[in-house]
Parts: structure tokens; C-alpha cells; sequence
């Protein structure tokens, strides 16, 4: 089970990340995660949001550099050695991680943690084999 | 097949020999009005040049001395009209944002040549009287618009005489009256690509066939960039007001070279060091003379671009010969830390590149005694996959391939298309902030 998260290409000038965000806001689209990846003199944006489809249409029709990659979602409980957990199975099953973020979920006791992984349908397998819950844009939508 | 009909073309297929015969008398009048303006009379009378009967053979054309922009200065604002002013009927003057502005009077003849030397650059490039003309160049003092504009309705195009800006509107007015055939800069006409999607427009909803550009160097990547994009055939169009404007050097439907209409101005390369011709195939300094121009005659002016002129005959079997693109100015090198380097050159590595977009700007900053090139591109929405790494790999490509070509390292920064400031008109992409330490 993928999940579709918004790359967003931005240069480095004030209020572009404000600019991207008040767009969403007026269009009552809600973010769930966020991570910013930074070089010299851009960076790139990645949102999880409630709505993907409309929203990566709002950016591009507004003129944003934005394109949707498939990520994984997983659930872990919010206590010491949570993360540790999923990492172990990963390592364990030799699968690389080429980014990773994390955030909470509202009162819930879950943390959830958004990957990047080069061969993401076998990560998937392996973490649901350990029990591991992969979730959907639909449940990030209901969250 | 590429096929063209002729709009003069007894006079665009002239034997060689019949057309030298013809520049040399029409040189002789030239500088028989020369002599009238009080510049000439002086300039001319020094180099041994008193009355047009010193010109006797076609390498007298050696003793006339060079005129340049600065002559024309001084010129300004009568200096060089040969004809009462009572016989001008147009006036067009540069800008004179560089110092004091030039101005060209033309009387009633001189415009009907220029026209009808437009009109057969049109013809040429295989457009007729069933194509729809969208004329996207400044009117007004810039000779751009003006000067196609009227070559095309003597054609008898349907011209839509929009000027430069106002893209929005461009686009519709393309869709609406079903525009075949444009005449734009390079750098706008990337920029009315990146507007399409903004106003509701695909390609195929255009019926665009052909673009004349010109009014600013571009390079052969950008040529193709914009073939590819709008899919039409671009002609590469070429003038200066000194020399009336467009028309002066024009693609046939070969694109293989522009060609320098003969009959009405005498073409040389020089080498801008040292005066001497340079042969086919060279790159130097085009001068040009106008041959038929009364109200204000100029005889081997240096223009500043730098161009070659090519060997052999053209398949369309017009025997005017061609030049090349203009591939710079000698007055736009840049020198950067010791190192010659045109803003062409830039363009045309990074055009090449597919995932740079339609804009560019290239800067030069002081850090401590050095220089530092820094060049500014949009990256182009398509290709952007939302991976960092792939984006710094393509400012590295960029850099890489920009320094196997002019050999220093510039600094590379990568923009969101639509950041970067755009122009309507001519583009001026280089910002030199050197000189204000």
C-alpha cells in the first residue's frame, strides 16, 4: 500500500514555502506531514496532505514545480525503541531507506513514519510479514 | 519538400558578375550623396575621396574609411542627412540608453526598398498572401516592428499588428484568428511557451507554422528548442536600424544561413583588431553599406556582430550570399578573470540540456579580486521527479558541461520556471555587478 506524497520544487527566496502553504490553506487542503530537503539555492518540499490529487493540480495550475512519488506509511507506537523496531526488519531484510521523516498523529498514541524506499512493494511485503501497519491515503485522509 | 516561390527574382537570382556591376555603380551614387552630408564631406575628402569618380573599380570600395556607431553620435542630429528634410517622410532613432542616441531619416524611396526587401525575405522563407501574420515586435522607434509590418502586408499577409507584450492576449489572438506565421524574439517566444497551460492553450489548438526571430543573439540549441516546442520551422531573421532594421539578411526555407540581399548592401567580415577582410567561412565584424538609401547614406559601417560569411551557392538557388547566425557582439564579451566569454556560449550549452526550461540569466559578481560567473536557469516542470540528488546532478551537468566549453567554472543556481525576470522585447540577460565595487 502506497502512499502519494507531493514533491515541491523551491528556490531559495523568501516566502516561497508561505506561498505554498496559504495556497493549500485556502483551498482547505490540510497537511499532515512536511520535510524540507535543502541544497545551496533550492529545496525541495515534501507534504503528505489529506487530498493528493487535487492538490498537486493546485500547485502545478499555480505555476509550483510539483510531481507526487510513492512512499510508504507505517504505524508505530509512540514510546522509546518504536522506530528502532521497523528499522531493525528493514536492515534485516537488506532494504535501503533514501529518506525518511516522521510525524504524530492527533491523539493517538501512534507515531507514523513516511519512507522512501528504492524498492518500495518489497518493503511493504517484509514490514506487513512483521506486523507492521502500512497505511493508505485514505487513512491519512481520516485521520 | 521545401520549396519557395521568388519575389524578385530576376533580381534574387542576378548572376554573380551582374550583381558586382550593379553594387559598384550603386556604390558611386551612394557616395555621391555621401558628399552631400557635411560628416562625409569631410571624412571622405581626407582618404583622397573628392567626388564618387574615385570610385572606378569595385576594390575602391578599400579607401572608403569605416564608420562607426560613435560617427554616427557625433552625427546626431543632422550630420548625415543627405536630402532636404522636406524629402523625409520617417525618422527612427535608437534608444540612447548607452549615450547619445543615433537617428536614420529615411524619404519615401528609401522605405519602399526597405519593404520590398522584407517583403522578399518573407517569400523566401515560404510564406505568402494566405498566411496570417502576428507581428509580436515593439512598433514605434524600433525598427522591428515597423519594418515587418509593412514588408508583410506587401505581401499580403493578413498582419495583426500586436507589438511586443501583453502575452495572455497574444496566445488568444493566435487561436482566435488561427496566426500561421509569427515575428517574436527568441527569449519572448520561450516565454509565451511557458504561458500556454496559464491561458487554457495546447499547441494543437495553434496553427503556428512559422517564427521569424531576431533583435537579439540566440543560439542554434535555442532555435531548435523552439522548433521543438511549438513545432514550426524558425528562420533566423537579421537587421539593424543603421541599416534600416529586418530585411537586411533573411533564412530561406534551407535554414542553412541568412542571405544578405546584395543588390542593396555591400557585405564584409572584418577583423575587429585590426580592419583587414577576413575570408569565407571567418568569423570577424559584418560591415555593411547601404546601397540605396538617400536620406541618410552609410558607407562601411561597423555594426559590432560578429559573424561569418558562408562559401558556395544556396540550393534555393538565390545567389545572394549568406551569413551566419550572428554569434555575438564584440562589444558583449564578457572577460572574467582573464577569460573571453560570450553570453552565447552559455546559451548554447545550456539549451541543450533538456531539463533547463526556457529562461536563463548569467550574473557576474566580485568575490574579493576574483570574478564569479554565476548563471541562473529555470528548470523545466516536466522533468522534475522530486529527487534531490537527481536535481544536484543536474547542476552538476550543468557546470561540468559549461566549463568544457568556456573553460572557467561558473556557479550554477537552479530557479523555478517563471522566476526569472522576462522580456517582451529585446532580452538582456547579463547583469554585470562588477563595476559598482
Amino acid at each position: 500500500m502506497k502512499l502519494i506524497q507531493i514533491s515541491v520544487f523551491l528556490e531559495n527566496r523568501r516566502g516561497r514555502l508561505s506561498d505554498v502553504c496559504s495556497l493549500l490553506g485556502k483551498h482547505e487542503i490540510n497537511i499532515r506531514a512536511l520535510t524540507v530537503a535543502e541544497s545551496d539555492d533550492f529545496g525541495i518540499l515534501r507534504i503528505v496532505v489529506d487530498k493528493p490529487q487535487e492538490a498537486t493540480m493546485l500547485l502545478k495550475s499555480n505555476g509550483f514545480v510539483a510531481n507526487i512519488t510513492e512512499v510508504v506509511t507505517v504505524e508505530v507506537a509512540d514510546k522509546p525503541g518504536g522506530l528502532a523496531n521497523v528499522l531493525a526488519v528493514l536492515s534485516k531484510h537488506a532494504i535501503n531507506v533514501e529518506y525518511m521523516y516522521a510525524f504524530l498523529a492527533k491523539a493517538t498514541a501512534k507515531a507514523l513514519l513516511v519512507f522512501r524506499f528504492d524498492d518500495a512493494d518489497k518493503a511493504i511485503e517484509v514490514l506487513k510479514k512483521n506486523g507492521i501497519r502500512v497505511l493508505s491515503n485514505k487513512d491519512i485522509g481520516s485521520l | 519538400m521545401k520549396t519557395s516561390a521568388f519575389w524578385d527574382k530576376k533580381m534574387e537570382t542576378i548572376s554573380r558578375e551582374s550583381l558586382k556591376k550593379l553594387q559598384l555603380a550603386r556604390l558611386k551614387e551612394t557616395v555621391r550623396f555621401a558628399l552631400k552630408t557635411p560628416f562625409y564631406r569631410t571624412r571622405l575628402k581626407k582618404a583622397g575621396i573628392a567626388s564618387a569618380d574615385a570610385i572606378k573599380r569595385w576594390e575602391d570600395i578599400k579607401k572608403i574609411p569605416f564608420t562607426t556607431k560613435d560617427d554616427l553620435r557625433e552625427c546626431y542630429p543632422d550630420g548625415l542627412l543627405a536630402v532636404p528634410l522636406q524629402d523625409v517622410v520617417r525618422v527612427h532613432t535608437s534608444s540612447g540608453t548607452t549615450g547619445t542616441p543615433t537617428v536614420i531619416y529615411h524619404t519615401k524611396a528609401d522605405l519602399d526598398s526597405w519593404t520590398d526587401l522584407v517583403a522578399r525575405s518573407i517569400v523566401a522563407t515560404g510564406a505568402g498572401k494566405q498566411d496570417i501574420f502576428q507581428n509580436m515586435m515593439s512598433y514605434g522607434m524600433f525598427t522591428g516592428g515597423l519594418g515587418l509590418h509593412y514588408g508583410a502586408e506587401r505581401v499580403g499577409m493578413t498582419v495583426i499588428p500586436m507589438g511586443g507584450g501583453n502575452t495572455k492576449r497574444q496566445i488568444q489572438l493566435m487561436k482566435d484568428f488561427g496566426t500561421t506565421v509569427l515575428h517574436i524574439t527568441p527569449s519572448y517566444m520561450l516565454h509565451v511557451h511557458s504561458k500556454l497551460a496559464e491561458a487554457g492553450m495546447e499547441i494543437k489548438d495553434l496553427k503556428l507554422r512559422k517564427a521569424y526571430l531576431g533583435a537579439e543573439p540566440y543560439s542554434e540549441n535555442t532555435r531548435r528548442k523552439v522548433e521543438q516546442l511549438f513545432h514550426i520551422d524558425a528562420y533566423n531573421s537579421y537587421g539593424l536600424s543603421e541599416m534600416n532594421g529586418p530585411g537586411v539578411a533573411f533564412e530561406c526555407v534551407e535554414k542553412k544561413g541568412m542571405h544578405v540581399w546584395e543588390d542593396v548592401y555591400i557585405v564584409e567580415v572584418i577583423d575587429p583588431r585590426t580592419g583587414e577582410s577576413l575570408p569565407d567561412e571567418k568569423e570577424g565584424e559584418l560591415v555593411f553599406t547601404n546601397l540605396t538609401r538617400r536620406a541618410t547614406p552609410l558607407l562601411r559601417y561597423r555594426t559590432r556582430d560578429i559573424a561569418c560569411i558562408h562559401k558556395g551557392p544556396c540550393a534555393c538557388k538565390r545567389t545572394h550570399r549568406r551569413i551566419s547566425r550572428i554569434t555575438g557582439r564584440t562589444d558583449d564579451m564578457l572577460i572574467v578573470n582573464g577569460v573571453n566569454v560570450y553570453p552565447s556560449q552559455i546559451e548554447e550549452v545550456i539549451m541543450r540540456i533538456p531539463q533547463v526550461g526556457t529562461n536563463y540569466m548569467i550574473r557576474l559578481e566580485k568575490e574579493g579580486t576574483l570574478d564569479k560567473l554565476i548563471v541562473q536557469v529555470e528548470i523545466y516542470s516536466k522533468m522534475f521527479r522530486g529527487d534531490l540528488n537527481e536535481i544536484d546532478r543536474l547542476k552538476e551537468k550543468i557546470r561540468e558541461e559549461l566549463r568544457a566549453s568556456i573553460i572557467i567554472h561558473p556557479s550554477v543556481e537552479l530557479h523555478e520556471p517563471g522566476s526569472l525576470p522576462v522580456f517582451e522585447g529585446k532580452a538582456k540577460r547579463v547583469v554585470d555587478n562588477r563595476q559598482k565595487l
